[in-house]
């Protein structure tokens, strides 16, 4: 065995370990760890996935000395290598972009908590992105949701506080529909490993056995899972989350914890059930339905609403349902648009957050949109910052938005039952998400005499006052154009990796 | 023949004490509990009213509802459609349990091949005694490493939702603080504990030393051990425990605790994956030295529990050790 694939397992270990150390370290230092840790798992999933591209088929890492199913094990391939390395360098620009807003947000004796949190966060993305056992993803899945639920309520208003109750509540109700549908699913295989659950499921559904609980079981995950991203009708925790957490936490929350389960529910579909199994229970659709739902009514929400975060983070919604409308069309290519959408939002949603943040730091802390007048002129570089980012939601050629729509529409030509809803779906939201984008942009760059706001109180931001979340925006900046203007490599890692799913 | 006893030695026995204990006129309590009297704060009858109109008004306010009309018909269909829901939720996963293979059946799909190794080689593989133990700390052992930080995160959440800031201790004291109104020094109590406690922790600590040679565990026995301890705090007061257990004690046992068990079983997870030969010798079952790396991981995962359990308690009621 090469020593690069012991690196997966050491990551976990390292951010595992990592996380109660950041409990007894001062708060400065466990920032530096963090950061440190966060660094460390980068490049160690980057020779991951060097190596997995090198060797072009994944393999199977033994936890212990009992091989699966007796023991426990994790699987690496390129498409799981590629997420891992991807979350480590958004949740890396994330930290160091929102560092003196979350100095300002936490008090001084909860800062090492939040590191803990953010610590143990990265773990369980990272195990829950390699695992191979639904049980291990289902206790990673608690650290998530109760690291999440942390990282809402550090900035301790009370308006964080109602919505970590809120996403406690919904969040459980997803894990409890999750870990429901993972005992109805052993119950029926007598297996947790996927690999052998895969199998006893194809026997099943070819013998036609146990029918409708294996239907409940899927509908249990597939709807669980649903609602810890926050699909349309399951969002209403949503927006006071991202809307009021600090900074960081409303970039990691949105771009990271949602995305973590959305490539659970994708390693389910193709590893746990198989996808042509998936294909024949009609659960697809209705998650089509939802998407499409969410697709248009988040943007209304979104269009709706004055507080340029809660704005944004209404935009998530719909966004996610681009991702369940991808899943629902019930094809490869629908997949590796949905896949390929995950990376393209998980990094323009962190950028339009701290961008934001951005804007309304020189607003004097207000977020209404009068008072956003001439912002951009205010802090140059967010501006511009902000300005991209909603090209790319909007799907501008250049930006990573605009590929990710070109592959909804291609995927949606090759299934004709459902091309005429997702075309009319993806060209209303597109409008809609033009309107509210196009509104903000306009509006930061009205000068603020013109609106009628007086800039008194104002400050001005130069880019070196804050350099590194300067450099983490420029980063964003170009991670965005690199995505939208050479999505050939990306796509065809979406593509190898799923097919080493299979 | 009884002999009559002078009245002033009377007075010292047992049984003129308990017949005084009966009919209630020893207050056992006398001179002992500490206990403020509540002062009943005077409230107004305006400020009364104010509240219940407050109360009243609440979801008209918050819903705006004189604007939106709509909203109240919306609140109703909401009720009606989420009892239809929930009846159809319930129905259908009855349903869908009905359908599931018989329970105990010989044929089931999980008396398979994993389940049969777990009895017929867990003793020999594992050196545990107790199946259930070998499963949990050896056999999926990267599960319950897991499952050990979900305690210590949600600790963590609950500090970081609850802890009193240490500098500003002194202020919150002073201000009105209904910990004051606490009854201390209950001597049923107080007895009580004294007697039970010991007793208490030492078979929480049986329960966990015990964890691969019959039932019990880390889990079972560090639960056994936080509630002794809780046991303990409220008989004796924080003053007594702010003597052995402190943030800094929890901390120390927590990152102790995690990281002994992270590193035991990284060793093994790394030596298992690259087919290293394991140098933990699995000693004779049965015996207390034995089963390789068990007893060391239920201790860590005995004293995260008893943590975790006495910090959830501390927390909840002064937010703070």
């Amino acid at each position: 065995m090469a020593f690069v694939q012991n690196f997966p397992f050491m990551s976990i270990i390292i951010s595992l370990v990592s996380g109660p150390i950041s409990s007894v370290l001062p708060g400065k230092i466990a920032k530096r760890v963090n950061i440190c840790v966060i660094t460390l798992l980068g490049i160690l999933q980057s020779f991951v996935l060097a190596f997995v591209l090198k060797t072009g088929e994944p393999y199977v890492y033994r936890m212990g000395h009992f091989s699966a199913p007796w023991g426990n094990e994790i699987r690496v391939g390129v498409l799981e290598a590629a997420m891992a390395l991807f979350f480590c360098i958004i949740m890396f620009l994330s930290m160091i972009a929102g560092e003196k807003e979350r100095i300002r947000d936490v008090e001084d004796h909860r800062q090492n908590l939040y590191y803990v949190m953010v610590n143990l966060l990265l773990c369980s993305l990272i195990a829950l992105v390699y695992t191979n056992d639904l049980f291990t993803a289902y206790v990673f899945v608690e650290i998530n949701t109760i690291s999440a639920c942390g990282l809402i309520m550090s900035r301790q208003v009370g308006r964080t506080f109602e919505a970590a109750t809120r996403y406690m509540v919904m969040s459980l109700l997803g894990s409890g529909m999750l870990l429901l549908g993972i005992c109805y699913l052993y119950s029926i295989t007598g297996h947790l490993l996927m690999s052998n659950i895969q199998e006893a499921v194809t026997a099943l559904a070819t013998s036609g056995s146990y029918h409708y609980p294996l239907l409940v079981a899927i509908c249990l995950m597939s709807i669980g899972l649903a609602i810890k991203s926050a699909l349309y009708p399951f969002h209403t925790w949503l927006p006071d989350a991202y809307g009021y957490s600090t900074v960081s936490s409303a970039a990691i929350l949105s771009s990271l914890v949602s995305k973590g389960y959305i490539f659970l529910l994708v390693k389910i579909f193709y590893r746990v059930i198989g996808f042509d199994v998936m294909k024949d229970v009609r659960v697809l659709n209705v998650l089509f339905v939802f998407g499409v739902a969410g697709m248009i009514m988040g943007s209304i929400d979104a269009i709706m609403s004055d507080d340029v975060r809660r704005m944004i983070a209404f935009s998530s919604v719909a966004q996610i349902g681009y991702i369940y409308m991808g899943f629902g069309l019930g094809t490869t290519a629908g997949m590796v648009a949905s896949i390929y959408h995950v990376v393209c939002h998980a990094s323009t949603k962190s950028l339009l957050f701290v961008a934001a943040s951005g804007l309304t730091d020189v607003s004097d802390g207000k977020r209404d949109f009068k008072s956003l007048s001439g912002s951009g002129y205010r802090n140059k570089l967010a501006g511009v910052t902000f300005a991209v980012g909603s090209l790319s939601m909007i799907g501008f050629p250049m930006f990573a938005g605009f590929i990710s729509k070109l592959l909804f529409a291609e995927a949606a030509v090759q299934s004709p039952n459902k091309m005429l809803i997702t075309l009319i779906a993806l060209a209303v939201s597109t409008i809609l998400n033009a309107v509210y984008f196009f509104r903000t942009v306009i509006r930061i760059y009205t000068p603020a005499v013109k609106a009628g706001v007086k800039e008194s109180g104002f400050a001005k931001v130069k880019i070196s006052d804050n350099p590194k979340k300067s450099i983490a925006m420029v980063i964003f900046i170009i991670i965005n154009l690199l995505l939208g203007l050479s999505s050939e490599i990306v796509i065809d890692l979406i593509e190898k990796g799923l097919a080493m799913f299979a | 023949m009884s002999k009559k006893i002078p009245r002033s030695d009377y007075e010292k026995t047992i049984s003129f004490h308990f017949k005084r204990w009966l009919s209630g006129t020893d207050d056992t309590f006398a001179g002992k509990v500490e206990m403020k009297p509540q002062t009943h704060k005077k409230k107004n009858n305006a400020e009364i009213m104010e509240r219940e109109i407050a109360k009243k008004d609440l979801r008209e306010r918050v819903y705006d509802l004189a604007n939106n009309k709509e909203l109240k018909w919306v609140g109703k269909l909401y009720n009606v459609f989420a009892a239809f829901f929930c009846l159809v939720l319930a129905v259908m996963l009855l349903f869908a349990v009905s359908n599931l293979p018989s329970f105990g059946a010989a044929d089931n799909p999980v008396n398979n091949e994993v389940s049969a190794r777990y009895i017929e080689k867990g003793l020999e593989e594992t050196g545990a005694v107790n199946i259930v133990t070998g499963m949990i700390l050896d056999y999926r052992a990267f599960d319950t490493l897991g499952e050990s930080h979900v305690l210590f995160i949600a600790t963590c959440a609950v500090l970081l939702l609850l802890r009193v800031d240490p500098k500003k201790k002194k202020e919150e004291e002073e201000a009105a603080n209904d910990r004051a109104l606490e009854p201390k020094n209950d001597v049923i109590l107080q007895t009580v504990a004294r007697f039970l406690v010991p007793p208490v922790i030492i078979f929480g600590i049986y329960v966990i030393l015990g964890g691969h040679l019959g039932p019990g565990g880390g889990f079972s026995g560090g639960a056994i051990i936080g509630a002794g301890l809780i046991l303990y705090l409220n008989a004796f007061g924080f003053k007594k425990t702010e003597k052995f257990f402190t943030a800094k004690t929890y901390r120390i046992m927590s990152v102790g605790a995690l990281g002994t068990y992270a590193l035991c079983k990284s060793y093994s997870f790394y030596t298992g994956a690259n087919e290293i030969h394991s140098i933990i010798p699995l000693g004779t079952p049965g015996n207390i030295l034995s089963s390789g790396l068990i007893l060391i991981l239920n201790i860590c995962v005995g004293i995260v529990v008893a943590g975790t359990m006495y910090t959830f308690y501390c927390m909840f009621r002064k937010g703070d050790y």
